[in-house]
């Protein structure tokens, strides 16, 4: 079983990212970039199934400039066995990026296509979802736990309130939740492997997909300064404050 | 072979998300229960942290100094004592043999010391003997085809983990100092040696230190690093794996500045006293600008001598240079780093108290802070004359 995952390059978890004084996005200037964390979690997933045996090859691929390749060696080096950048400096959103997908899938034919619920840049959650609509291929997303036999994926999602179990029929689309795994670290060893495994650079127009985005940012804000707090000088201001003011109580 | 910047920052980055995600988080109760759980050494076996410094052909990963002072500065980053389950493999334990062992020897220990699955411990130190290593008092006695060790060994670096010492013990009598000393090569689980209990330490719990003792222990005369022809050879093996571990040491050094920088800026911008934070104070600015002035020309002072080692140049006095000046360096630090924190740096929740304690080992071990000061004058004197 051929086993799909889209992964995303994006600014790393740790770094305290700033808003560009124009409000047109957020400065990348000089920023550490990483593999989104939950397209690692994906990543792990796949290099999973194919350990236990349930895949035969792992195939990571990115929508992106040439320095993606960076993330892509990552996640060779985590395990997958080869890797496809579908390049263009264009600024790519989930709809483009999912007919890229599409088109690629059709030249791979994989069985499986793992994807992280969404990127910790965008936080659009679409990319995976978008894809399941364009390919026709059901999708179980934000898996806590995968399992697969018979043709089939039963895939437990974290919904609100509790976890829902459903059984999705092979080829199918899955996007991970925070908790499906904890992504390994890669060894020098696998690093240095990762060198001689094969990446390979297609362009969207030789997959024949129009990136243009659709959708356009009008303005990007840093969250609120909070405000200072005050003291209260008895409980009963406290109650009252939280009452009539907060309104976090009745 | 030297890696491509690419792969090395990688394998950095990679480092670096292990310090702060996975060995970080623990140090407060690895201290705490003078322990490091067996789960994070397997992780540490699989990130190829056994073998840095064992050559490609025996499954090492064959660093250069200048690589592995790059990766050291990073553990650096947290609790030493997290580096040292890995330290003696890398230096001390498994040098010698790199540099002198036989074939016959290299291929037996050295792949499965890259794997962790040997850990590796030097034993040199005496009751009577420190500084003036060539003065070991353990004997080796010939006896057939072996050799019969009888002496004590002190303050030995996970002894208590290890399956394999280098052993230094007399084998000729009548030659009192250096000259008279062999190197040996001894599985820790012949009969004859017994360990004594892990000493209480100022700092660096997780790492075990413990006396090994020798009573009619018998090692074949092959055990002896680089075959037979090496009798009486042992101390210039000891000598040879200096350069390097003073090196690695002082990359350590470099790491902890980093950190108790880290952690004093942290502090001194949250903390506040007389309506402001602490950073604004000129006072606290002069301790911090010195302390980041000081890692760093210790870190240029690192990286340029293990650069200069990599391309065959004889290093010692640079070596020692780095070792005294990078590790007096890290003592300033870590006594800044508790004097910004104020009363918090005398408490046990704040890593500095620990790391203050931790550091101060550095001046003590593989040389003095005056050995390294005898070193480098003993080596422009040589020059000049």
């Amino acid at each position: 079983m051929k086993v799909l995952v889209p992964v995303k390059r994006v600014v790393d978890y740790n770094v305290k990212i700033r808003v560009k004084p124009d409000n047109s996005g957020v400065d990348l200037s000089n920023v550490k970039m990483s593999v989104n964390p939950f397209c690692e979690i994906a990543i792990e997933e796949a290099v999973r199934l194919k350990e236990a045996g349930t895949a035969t090859e792992v195939v990571a691929v990115t929508v992106g400039s040439s320095a993606s390749q960076e993330q892509l060696r990552t996640c060779l080096a985590l395990g997958a066995d080869r890797a496809v950048l579908i390049e263009t400096d264009a600024d790519a959103q989930p709809l483009g990026i999912a007919k890229a997908l599409k088109a690629l899938q059709e030249k791979e034919g994989a069985e499986l296509v793992i994807f992280g619920k969404q990127s910790i840049d965008g936080d659009n959650s679409q990319t995976g979802q978008m894809f399941a609509a364009l390919t026709g291929m059901p999708q179980g997303t934000f898996a806590s736990e995968v399992k697969i036999a018979d043709g089939r994926i039963d895939v437990t999602r974290e919904i609100d309130g509790g976890l829902q179990t459903v059984s999705l029929k092979l080829p199918a689309v899955v996007t991970t939740d925070l908790r499906l795994n904890e992504p390994r670290y890669a060894s020098l060893p696998n690093i240095m492997k990762a060198k001689k495994k094969p990446l390979d650079v297609v362009t969207p127009d030789e997959l024949g997909v129009d990136l243009t985005p659709s959708v356009e940012v009008l303005s990007v804000e840093p969250p609120a300064e909070r405000q200072a707090g005050i003291k209260v000088e008895s409980v009963e201001e406290l109650v009252d404050k939280l009452k009539n003011e907060a309104k976090v109580i009745s | 072979m030297a890696l491509d910047r690419e792969t090395l920052n990688q394998f950095i980055t990679t480092l670096d998300r292990f310090v702060s995600d996975r060995l970080m988080p623990l140090e407060e109760q690895v201290s705490r229960e003078d322990r490091i759980p067996p789960e994070l050494i397997s992780e540490m076996k699989d990130l190829g942290l056994f073998g840095m410094t064992i050559p490609e052909a025996y499954g090492g990963l064959g660093l250069t100094t200048e690589e592995e002072c790059r990766v050291v500065r990073v553990l650096g980053r947290t609790s030493p004592a997290f580096r040292s389950v890995f330290g003696t493999n890398n230096g001390i334990g498994s040098q010698g043999l790199v540099m002198d062992g036989t074939e016959a020897q290299k291929s037996h220990y050295l792949p499965k010391m890259a794997t962790g699955e040997i850990i590796g411990s030097f034993a040199l130190t005496e009751p009577d003997v420190g500084s003036d290593s060539g003065a070991v008092k353990t004997s080796a006695v010939a006896d057939g085809d072996d050799y019969v060790l009888n002496g004590t060994k002190r303050y030995i670096t996970n002894a208590p983990e290890a399956q394999l010492f280098t052993v230094f013990a007399r084998t000729d009598p009548d030659q009192p100092g250096a000259r008279g000393v062999s190197a040996f090569l001894v599985d820790a689980g012949l009969p004859g040696i017994t360990l004594g209990p892990n000493n209480r330490k100022m700092g660096q719990q997780g790492a075990h230190v413990c006396d090994v003792i020798f009573e009619d222990c018998r090692v074949p005369k092959s055990a002896i690093i680089g075959g037979p022809e090496n009798l009486n050879r042992g101390f210039a093996t000891a000598m040879k794996t200096l350069d390097r571990g003073r090196l690695h040491i002082s990359a350590l050094a470099v790491g902890c500045a980093n950190r108790l920088i880290e952690e004093s800026v942290a502090f001194a911008t949250e903390r506040t006293q007389f309506g402001q934070p602490i950073a604004d104070f000129q006072l606290i600015q002069a301790m911090l600008a010195d302390s980041k002035a000081e890692a760093y020309a210790a870190e240029c002072m690192v990286l340029d001598a293990a650069r200069r080692r990599d391309a065959g140049e004889a290093v010692t006095t640079l070596a020692s240079c780095c070792k005294l000046f990078a590790t007096e360096m890290v003592g300033r630090v870590a006594d800044r780093a508790v004097q910004i924190h104020g009363g918090a740096g005398y408490m046990e929740e704040y890593a500095v108290a620990r790391f203050y304690r931790d550091v101060r080992l550095f001046r003590i071990y593989e040389g003095t802070s005056q050995i390294q000061q005898t070193v480098i004058a003993k080596g422009l004197i040589r020059d000049l004359t």
